[in-house]
């Protein structure tokens, strides 16, 4: 160990409960913010999770142009064989062919419009989690019959439940009018409530008739069990789908991109918070700092005048910060990735959390993300500005005269 | 190096609205290898000529010069450069740095001038020994007596081999018999080491070893005579 580093060590050493204090608010923050960043980045994970899950999957392939605006014309043909080659390329997701359509739902009361989805019924429970929000009555069984799943609030909009029948009237993808009888066999309930109040699904063999479809359909929707794995997945679709030119496969930022946006709003506001705390610790320092660079002037004085130039006990308070800093940083991202290791195998829950997902087919906790990143960046912060939160002091000693600054008692 | 020469000095200080001064005229030659007291009452302008010579702090007028070099001109990393390669301070209360121990005060100065680890260990176990501290060398200041604290004082003061050393009431806090050890050490170094010596006391038994005794008052000098010492 250099003298430098003992003098700083010991230095930091003199008056121990202040510096344990000072070190005590860095770990304190450290811990909270190895927290709080790696539950934060662990629940925009299942955020992006659950929304990808509840519908569109983590990718789809479509028609180019299709995302931005969609119409039934602009379709993919031979979308089963599409979806199988998929499933046979990607053994591990869960893959299903979709149609959509916009159609006038009449009931023996009511009309609405609604988006009808012709699904695959034997594959759409494992990229979707409709199939498992259906509070009355069942699922779509069989690919060929007339029957409709539909939301809660369409069903109470349109005053129907299971068992009665719902009249679909639109124009097909040849331009010709389409139509049909279903009988509602199921009523979702997925807390969404555009989606309840809009959304319908029915099987896809027969939207493929009704709407003359002739084999086609619009998205085939992939799911993976984690966002890690898109990266491989995208480039497999990708290569099953090469030489159609008209195709394209698409990832969740390009389904969602308001999901993106919102996730950096909720980050953004709360470093906000979290900015607050930091300030505070760093005030914190610069506190402990100018208290010991006060006492220690008549020392400092005395050591300029042996000639040490006061750059060199400016270094030596930046180092005295740092170390403090190290042990607030050691200690905090230490015990903070004790506590995230904890929660990410038990789950993060708090009271009513459990019963609220649950109703939603949602996981009942959340896991905090364990990463070098979300361990590192909050108390990276918190280091950084303890670095700046010395520079005063140290400034001050740029400035010391020595015999003014022996003359301090 | 060390042949000092002052020149009209005058320094002044304004206390509330009075204005006090610490040096008024002053003029000084120091020749090199010398043994000199400065002696006066509390307030006679000692520490300040001290100060200025050191370059520890300002003139309001006049010239100094240590061997040509006109020290009063000198910017403040010059004159940091100065003091730390050729001017060895001790001061009335030791002011040594409490967290370091005897030895590491000591390589504390040399560490900055650049000294290899090696030969500072080497040159603060030596000088240590020389000024009677062996076996202490890991004490630290508050483990060591006023006596032996000062001794580290004048080790860490001397072991550049300074060849001017401006002590501050050396023995204000030392028993006589401590103040009569440090005067010997400081004595053998002048004569061994031809080190000049510029020392401020109040003390009889100080001024007896000087060669030559300057008496101070009101910031002048009053009187100036060489003796021969105890």
């Amino acid at each position: 160990m250099t003298l430098n580093l003992r003098m700083a060590w010991r230095n930091l050493w003199r008056h121990k409960r202040r510096t344990w204090l000072t070190a005590t608010a860095m770990i304190f923050s450290n811990v909270l913010l190895v927290f709080m960043i790696s539950l934060q980045l662990g629940s925009y994970d299942m955020m992006i999770n659950n929304t990808l899950q509840a519908f569109s999957g983590h990718l789809q392939v479509q028609r180019t142009g299709y995302n931005e605006n969609p119409k039934l014309r602009t379709s993919m043909e031979s979308i089963r064989p599409l979806a199988n080659r998929l499933r046979q390329a990607l053994p591990q997701a869960r893959v299903t062919a979709r149609a959509e359509g916009f159609v006038l739902a009449s009931s023996e009361q009511r009309s609405f419009g609604i988006q009808v989805i012709g699904v695959q019924p034997e594959y759409e429970a494992g990229v979707s989690t409709i199939p498992g929000l259906v509070r009355r009555g069942r699922y779509l069984q069989n690919s060929n019959v007339p029957e409709i799943v539909i939301g809660a609030v369409m069903a109470k909009n349109l005053k129907i439940d299971t068992g009665d029948e719902l009249t679909l009237l639109g124009s097909g993808r040849d331009g010709s009018f389409a139509a049909g009888v279903l009988t509602v066999v199921g009523v979702f309930e997925s807390g969404n409530q555009a989606m309840d109040r809009s959304f319908a699904e029915i099987p896809l063999g027969y939207f493929q008739d009704m709407f003359t479809m002739d084999g086609h359909g619009h998205s085939i929707a992939i799911a993976l069990d984690s966002l890690d794995q898109i990266g491989v997945a995208h480039a497999t679709a990708e290569s099953v789908i090469a030489g159609s030119g008209q195709l394209a496969v698409l990832d969740w930022n390009a389904l969602h991109p308001g999901l993106q946006q919102a996730i950096q709003a909720d980050f953004s506001s709360a470093w906000f918070m979290y900015g607050v705390l930091i300030i505070l610790v760093a005030f914190s320092v610069l506190n402990t700092q100018l208290m010991s660079v006060l006492e220690r002037t008549r020392e400092f004085g005395v050591i300029t005048a042996l000639g040490i130039k006061p750059r060199k006990l400016a270094s030596l308070v930046m180092l005295e910060t740092t170390l403090m800093a190290l042990i607030g940083l050691i200690i905090g991202v230490f015990l903070g990735w004790l506590v995230a290791l904890y929660f990410n195998t038990a789950g993060f829950s708090y009271p009513g959390m459990e019963e609220m997902t649950e109703r939603f087919n949602l996981p009942g906790a959340m896991y905090p993300a364990v990463s070098v990143f979300s361990m590192m960046l909050g108390p990276s912060v918190v280091f950084l500005f303890c670095m700046l939160a010395s520079i005063y002091p140290a400034l001050r000693l740029l400035r010391l005269q020595p015999v003014e600054a022996m003359r301090t008692v | 190096m060390a042949e000092i020469k002052c020149i009209d000095l005058c320094k002044n200080y304004q206390q509330g609205d009075a204005v006090i001064k610490a040096l008024d005229q002053v003029t000084l030659d120091i020749e090199q290898g010398s043994f000199v007291c400065l002696s006066g009452p509390s307030g006679s302008g000692k520490t300040t000529l001290l100060n200025m010579i050191g370059g520890l702090d300002q003139l309001d007028s006049g010239e100094i010069s240590i061997d040509g070099e006109r020290v009063d001109l000198l910017a403040k990393g010059p004159l940091a450069d100065l003091r730390l390669h050729h001017i060895g301070f001790v001061f009335q209360a030791y002011n040594l740095i409490p967290v370091l121990s005897a030895q590491e005060n000591v390589e504390f100065v040399m560490q900055v001038q650049g000294v290899s680890g090696a030969k500072r260990k080497e040159k603060s176990l030596a000088i240590l020994r020389e000024v009677g501290l062996e076996g202490m060398e890991n004490r630290r200041p508050a483990q060591l007596s006023g006596g032996q604290q000062q001794r580290v004082a004048v080790a860490r003061a001397i072991v550049s081999q300074p060849k001017l050393v401006l002590a501050d009431e050396p023995t204000a806090n030392l028993d006589s018999h401590s103040a009569k050890h440090l005067m010997e050490l400081f004595r053998v170094l002048n004569e061994k080491h031809r080190v000049t010596f510029l020392i401020s006391t109040h003390d009889e038994r100080v001024m007896r070893y000087a060669k030559r005794l300057i008496k101070m008052q009101d910031g002048r000098i009053v009187e100036d005579r060489e003796q021969v010492p105890a």
